[in-house]
Formats: C-alpha cells, sequence, structure tokens
C-alpha cells in the first residue's frame, strides 16, 4: 500500500495524512464515535419500536369513528407531534414534564419523546396503509361471518403491511437522523459525541465530515434493507 | 328463508330503495333483473346487512335481524356472498382462501376444513389449483373459487351479486354452471344478474326492479314471454 501510493503520488500519501492534526483527531476518538453510533442506533431501534406500537394503535383508533373518545384523541394525539419541532418536544418533556414523574434520565427521556414523536407518523403510515386496501376486502370477511377485529386482523393487516414498508422505512431513516437532536438533553449519541471533540480540537471539517459519514453509512444500511424487504414482498 | 318487507334505503339524497318488499323461499332461486342503479345490488346488500336500512325489516329464518339485539355475525355465517369483484384474498392460496373462515370463525379443525375445501374444489372444478394465489387465476376461475370460499362456511342461503359482469364473455358459461349445479342440489339463492338466459333456466322466481321498487314479478316463462308493465316491456325489448 505504501509503495503502491508513493508510486502513483510520488509521496507517501498516507503518511502524508498523518501529519495532519485533524485525521489525528479522529483515528483517536473514532471508538468513541462508534460508541457514539451504537448509541444513536439503540435509541432510534427503541424510538421505532414503540413508535410503531403506538402507531399501530392510534393509527386504528383513526379509524374506528363509532369509538369517538379514541377517535378524537388519536388526532389530538397525531396533531401535537407532527405540528411541533421534535426538538421543542425534547426539551418539554426532559425539562418540564418528566421530572414530576420523578428522575426519568436523559436516555429514557430521548426514547419517550421520539417514540412519541415516531408514533404520530407512523399512525398516519398505517391509516394509509389500511385505506388503501380495497373496501372489498372487508366486505369479503366480513360476508364470511367475521366481525371488524378479526376481518381486520386476518384480513386487511396482511395486506396492509406490504403497503406500508416503504414509508415505514422513510420514517426509520428520518428518525434516524433525528435523533442527533437528543444531544441537546445530554444523551452521549453519536452528535453529541461529536461535539465534544470538536469543542476540544478544533477540526471542524474532520469531526463533523467523520459524523455525517458515520450517520450516512447507517441511513444507507437502513435504505438498503428497505430495498431489499420491498423487493421480497414483490415476489411473493 | 328471506322475507323483505318495505325497506327503504337512500344513500344521503338519494333514494335507492322505496319500500321494496318481496322474499325468497327455502330451495327457491329468486333471480332480480333491471336496468343499472335501479337497486339491485343495495336490496342484496341489505340483506345480510353490508348496508344498513333506513326503515323496514328484513327477516332471515323468522329473526329480523335489522333488530340491534341480533349477532349479524352469527347471521352472515349463513347466508353466503359471492361479490362481482370477487373479493377474493390475494395474500391467501385458493386453499387458504377457502378454509380461511371456517377455522377461524366456526373453529372447526384445519384438518376437516382441509377436506371441505378439497371437496368444494373438485365440484368447482380446481382442484388443481388449491396452492396458487388469486393473482394466477383466471377472472372465471376466481369467481368460481369466490363461490367455494363461500360454500365453506355451509350456508342456507347464497346471495350473488351479479357474478358474471365482470367477466370475460368466454369465463361466464362456466361460472354459472356453478350455480346451475348449486341450484339443482337445492341450494336457496337470490341472483342480481344481467345474464337472462340464466334466469329464464335456472330461476323458480324473476324480479324486475326499476327506480328502487320492484316492478313486476312472476315466473321466468311469465315475466319474460308475457311482461305486463310497459317498464318491463321497454326493458326487455332492449336486452333480450
Amino acid at each position: 500500500m505504501t509503495q503502491l501510493t508513493s508510486c502513483i503520488f510520488g509521496f507517501n500519501i498516507v503518511e502524508k495524512m498523518m501529519d495532519i492534526h485533524g485525521f489525528e483527531v479522529v483515528t483517536n476518538n473514532f471508538s468513541s464515535f462508534m460508541v457514539g453510533a451504537l448509541v444513536t442506533l439503540e435509541l432510534t431501534a427503541l424510538a421505532v419500536a414503540f413508535g410503531m406500537i403506538l402507531g399501530l394503535v392510534f393509527g386504528l383508533l383513526r379509524l374506528a369513528p363509532n369509538f369517538k373518545i379514541g377517535y378524537h384523541l388519536s388526532g389530538l394525539y397525531i396533531d401535537f407531534f407532527r405540528g411541533t419541532p421534535l426538538f421543542v418536544q425534547i426539551l418539554l418533556l426532559y425539562f418540564g414534564v418528566l421530572p414530576f414523574f420523578g428522575d426519568i434520565g436523559a436516555f429514557t427521556s430521548a426514547v419517550i419523546a421520539c417514540s412519541l414523536n415516531s408514533g404520530a407518523y407512523i399512525a398516519e403510515i398505517v391509516r394509509a396503509g389500511i385505506q388503501a386496501i380495497d373496501q372489498g376486502q372487508m366486505e369479503a370477511g366480513r360476508s364470511l361471518g367475521m366481525n371488524q377485529r378479526q376481518a381486520m386482523w386476518y384480513i386487511i393487516l396482511p395486506q396492509a403491511y406490504k403497503v406500508v414498508i416503504p414509508p415505514l422505512i422513510n420514517e426509520f431513516i428520518a428518525m434516524l437522523k433525528d435523533t442527533s437532536l437528543v444531544s441537546i438533553i445530554g444523551v452521549s449519541e453519536l452528535t453529541l459525541r461529536g461535539k465534544l471533540v470538536y469543542a476540544s480540537t478544533y477540526e471542524p471539517a474532520w469531526v463533523w465530515g467523520t459524523i455525517a459519514i458515520i450517520y450516512f453509512i447507517m441511513t444507507k444500511l437502513l435504505a438498503m434493507f428497505g430495498d431489499y424487504m420491498e423487493r421480497r414482498l414483490a415476489t411473493e | 328463508m328471506i322475507r323483505v318487507e318495505n325497506v327503504c334505503k337512500s344513500f344521503g339524497l338519494l333514494e335507492v330503495l322505496k319500500g321494496v318488499s318481496c322474499y325468497v323461499a327455502p330451495r327457491e332461486v329468486v333471480c332480480v333483473i333491471g336496468p343499472s342503479g335501479s337497486g339491485k345490488s343495495t336490496l342484496l346488500r341489505c340483506i345480510n346487512q353490508l348496508e344498513t336500512v333506513q326503515s323496514g325489516d328484513v327477516m332471515i329464518n323468522g329473526m329480523d335481524i335489522t333488530h340491534p339485539s341480533i349477532d349479524i355475525n352469527k347471521i352472515r355465517q349463513q347466508v353466503g356472498m359471492v361479490f362481482q369483484l370477487f373479493n377474493l384474498f390475494p395474500h391467501k392460496t385458493t386453499l387458504e382462501n377457502i378454509t380461511l373462515a371456517p377455522t377461524k370463525i366456526l373453529k372447526i379443525s384445519p384438518a376437516e376444513a382441509h377436506q371441505r375445501a378439497v371437496t368444494l374444489l373438485g365440484k368447482v372444478g380446481l382442484l388443481d389449483k388449491a396452492d396458487v394465489y388469486p393473482h394466477k387465476l383466471s377472472g372465471g376461475q376466481k369467481q368460481r373459487v369466490a363461490i367455494a370460499r363461500a360454500l365453506a362456511m355451509q350456508p342456507k342461503v347464497m346471495l350473488f351479486d351479479e357474478p358474471t359482469s365482470a367477466l370475460d364473455p368466454e369465463m361466464v358459461g362456466e361460472v354459472l354452471e356453478v350455480m346451475k349445479d348449486l341450484a339443482h342440489e337445492g341450494m336457496t339463492m337470490m341472483v342480481v344478474t344481467h345474464e337472462m338466459g340464466f334466469a329464464r333456466e335456472v330461476g323458480h322466481r324473476v324480479m324486475f326492479m326499476d327506480e328502487g321498487v320492484i316492478v313486476e314479478e312472476g315466473t321466468p316463462a311469465h315475466l319474460f314471454d308475457n311482461p305486463q308493465n310497459p317498464r318491463t316491456k321497454a326493458f326487455l325489448s332492449k336486452v333480450l
């Protein structure tokens, strides 16, 4: 490698780069960034998992106009969490709401804020996915003697989940990037670690460049997973 | 078996059924004909309460099913329905389409449901398609599977909502053939159809509907060969 680059550039590029302070900063802190990336992934996974449960519940409530309280409650929930910035929700929850429930900690607080936010978007994805299924499917199920719940469970949801996968992957990717906002309450995820390293080294291009690349790799992998799922479902 | 009394139904300001009364006796095949928008399909859908009625009664086996205390799901288990657009479950194979409701709703064993489905598939001539998904079937095959699916619940009545209207002409025959067999076995049937040949040959009684009322009814011979009402005459002169 060293010899090869020497041949091409006329000097040893690897050694040349090692002279640069920023590169050293990145290599020295790389394991810390990796831990941060893991925290980011953990936060995203938890937020999306709880968000899916919330989304399914509130999405289904949104489709039950006969159950007035649930329908309106769900509307209120979706409106609020889609209509205010996630950044503000994180601050409100951590400083304004959760202290009343004892010392919950920044990470848990961040998971709750992100889950609630994600749940609102996923509720709309679920609603749209269910409404995309032909009305005749529900009628066929009901005409066989199924009640609303059985027809939903055996007929509509198994079809709707294929429809919701692309927008759901989209939401996962957005959530992964948005977890960077929780750095404000001191959750030691990727962005906060970047901030700390930057503050002590003043190498913005190297530090933020590296952070950006790590985020990009994570979202790209998620997107590739989404493409794979879509292809698999298409052939089924 | 089925008795409909003075049923009214409107969608918003549009009155679709204006006080319809009719009946279907056990083992009888009643065909409903009439122009598009005359309320035929709506009448059929009111009978298993896929549409709720504004006034009037729908009696099945002597029970008024419009009454709130009736468990409509129980009633629907005895009333099979076949739709114009088949409405097969695309995520299930032919066999699973047929076994789903019996196993989940009637709670019969998977083995028994499987046996029932195989028998029914044999009856509609599609045994070789048991493990195929609906999108691989032709329209006529889909509709035959849909009939088998409804029959798997062992209903006492079968409702057909224009079962051949969405089919290519060459596939109409195979579906009508299955329905004919069913009629000969003594199934009670109410068939909304544009197939006048079928109504004449298989129907015990034919009802002509127009603008939300039953204009005329009688035996096929009476209605087709000797219609009394001018609207019936006008309609038949266009379609026959």
